[in-house]
């Protein structure tokens, strides 16, 4: 495949007295979305967090784009959703979105092109006059989308992106990153406890009380662990015997 | 039809939420009974300091008497209690007393008046029984005030701080919470997943709550000077710019604990902890005479010194060589809490 766009090397994070991340090494490369499964509280977010550059590892270090993190440059390529959806819901979606728009180096045209692009992808472009306080928790979890999309970042890392969305918005978004992998070249970061959505992933890593418990694609981690599917493959990792 | 139903639906939601109902009738109340007690408050002459002039030697006795600490003057006048600071003069010409009052806390200047009253009448006494009641009739009694007149009550030099405390205390409060409310939606860790700087996240906010805070500012000043008839001898200019310069540390202030609140309601249990002390130390008691760790605690306040200023400008007429000091301290609470914040601000990113 190509070049590696997100290295993650000997990364070891604590908060206090808990260790959240030991010693995990990971690499995403360009045109794959990547999959990190595991269950609440497996570090995850501690992870997808220190790629953006919020929080730093104690020991290892991470590189986007051949960049050491935290790189404030590096940011503009970078496209981030958290699980909260954060958004100011006395505004309407089309400030919010322009709010953030303005965030990043962006013209007039080109940010006027980029709210429609992100609005029509998450279908809200009939919604956008509307105040986020009147949206509803799936209206706010796609325009938290299409705000981590809006500057039309390389590596786009989502934290449980399809949370409170209902089938068919899923599928048409995972329709839309698999697009945006294949036709774009982006690397796609997402973080995920619904085994259907880990199943389209090109790569998965399986964490587990801050270590990476296996690595490969969705078909060599059913092999590996002699499951029918990849739910059974998260449960025997967890050492639940069926 | 539509303004009906906002009445009602107000109306509605006032009359269930009986705290805020309690707060609206009751506090005010409260605040009132507090009031009054101060202003009927008689000040403490035991260490007032006077210059006397010319005083026959019983009446600086009995006045020494009283506890007060006379010191004897040949020429006297308002520089000279300037200079060293006295509380009143006391001046005896031909027979008449002239009373020079500092006049800055008028509840012990009318203590003063009437400690020296009584020592007069006890001397008129006194030389009525040595016969001399016909050439020496009691003194006539003449005052004159450095600041302020005999119509000067407590609330002439408490305005001023009021004005600045209100001031410091809603910018404080929605500036806080403003940014609390960022910081527990989530909003503001998601903004420093972008480009921004920390210095321009925190040049935005003070910006755009200072927005506010100027208007608030203008608005109580331009009320309680106009409106209310407050006592104004200064310029109202540098009435503003101390109000301004006091809602800007209020503001990064207010920005800067919201860092260390997780909720709202935490953010509420910094107003005892910060603000309320303030109140008291800003000059509202006089404190020259109390503790000197009293005054060392009085002085890490920054509503002491945009109290220390406004009295001046307000009360006193000072114009800005006599404010530069307070107002530089401002600058530099302003400053110091502003450098925190953007160090602050690393709890979301390390950059």
């Amino acid at each position: 495949m190509t070049a590696a766009t997100v290295k993650v090397e000997q990364v070891s994070k604590s908060f206090g007295r808990k260790t959240v991340l030991s010693k995990v090494d990971l690499q995403m490369e360009e045109g794959q979305i990547y999959g990190l499964i595991g269950p609440s509280g497996a570090g995850k977010t501690t992870l997808v967090k220190m790629m953006v550059g919020m929080d730093l590892p104690d020991e290892g270090r991470i590189e986007v784009l051949r960049t050491a993190m935290p790189s404030l440059s590096m940011l503009q390529q970078i496209g981030y959703m958290a699980q909260s959806d954060a958004l100011y819901t006395e505004l309407t979606a089309e400030e919010n979105l322009k709010f953030f728009a303005s965030m990043f180096k962006m013209s007039r045209r080109e940010q006027k092109q980029r709210i429609a692009y992100a609005a029509e992808l998450v279908h809200l472009t009939e919604e956008l006059g509307k105040k986020v306080a009147v949206y509803s928790g799936g209206m706010k979890r796609r325009l938290s989308l299409a705000i981590a999309l809006i500057h039309d970042p390389a590596v786009l890392i989502l934290d449980e992106p399809t949370v409170g969305i209902d089938p068919e918005l899923r599928q048409s978004i995972w329709k839309e990153l698999i697009r945006l992998k294949t036709s774009e070249r982006k690397t796609i970061i997402v973080t995920t406890h619904v085994m259907d959505e880990a199943s389209k992933c090109d790569q998965l890593a399986m964490v587990r009380e801050g270590r990476i418990l296996a690595e490969g694609t969705p078909e060599q981690l059913r092999q590996q662990y002699d499951a029918a599917d990849l739910e059974e493959v998260f449960l025997r990792a967890g050492g639940v015997t069926l | 039809m539509r303004i009906r139903a906002l009445i009602k639906r107000i109306c509605e939601q006032m009359l269930r939420d009986k705290r805020t109902l309690a707060l609206l009738f009751l506090a005010p109340l409260l605040v009132l009974s507090l009031m009054h007690y101060l202003f009927n408050h008689t000040g403490d002459v035991a260490d007032a300091k006077i210059g006397v002039v010319g005083l026959p030697p019983q009446l600086t006795a009995s006045l020494e008497q009283q506890g007060l600490d006379a010191i004897a003057y040949d020429k006297a006048d308002k520089d000279t209690l300037l200079q060293d600071q006295l509380d009143a003069v006391i001046e005896m010409q031909a027979g008449s007393i002239h009373l020079i009052l500092e006049n800055s806390d008028p509840s012990q200047s009318k203590a003063l008046q009437m400690k020296i009253g009584q020592a007069t009448e006890l001397l008129a006494g006194g030389m009525q029984q040595q016969g001399q009641a016909a050439t020496s009739p009691k003194p006539g009694v003449t005052v004159e005030y450095v600041y302020g007149s005999e119509d000067t009550s407590f609330f002439d030099t408490l305005s001023p701080i009021l004005i600045g405390f209100f001031v410091f205390f809603f910018v404080f409060l929605i500036s806080g919470i403003g940014l609390l409310r960022e910081r527990t939606t989530g909003t503001l860790e998601r903004l420093m997943s972008t480009p921004v700087r920390r210095g321009e996240v925190i040049t935005g906010y003070l910006a755009g709550y200072g927005i506010f805070a100027f208007i608030q500012t203008v608005i109580v000043v331009i009320y309680a000077t106009m409106v209310l008839g407050m006592n104004l001898s200064g310029s109202i200019w540098y009435v503003l710019l101390t109000n301004l310069l006091l809602a800007f540390v209020a503001l990064s202030l207010g920005i800067l604990l919201s860092t260390f609140a997780a909720s709202e309601f935490q953010m509420v249990q910094f107003i005892p902890l910060v603000i309320v002390p303030q109140i008291f130390f800003a000059g509202i008691f006089p404190l020259e005479h109390m503790d000197t760790w009293v005054q060392v605690v009085a002085r890490i306040m920054p509503l002491y010194y945009g109290a220390d200023a406004l009295k001046g400008v307000m009360y006193k007429g000072l114009g800005f060589p006599d404010i530069a000091f307070d107002l530089s301290v401002l600058v530099l609470f302003a400053a110091l809490f502003i450098l925190l914040n953007v160090v602050a601000l690393r709890k979301y990113r390390k950059l």
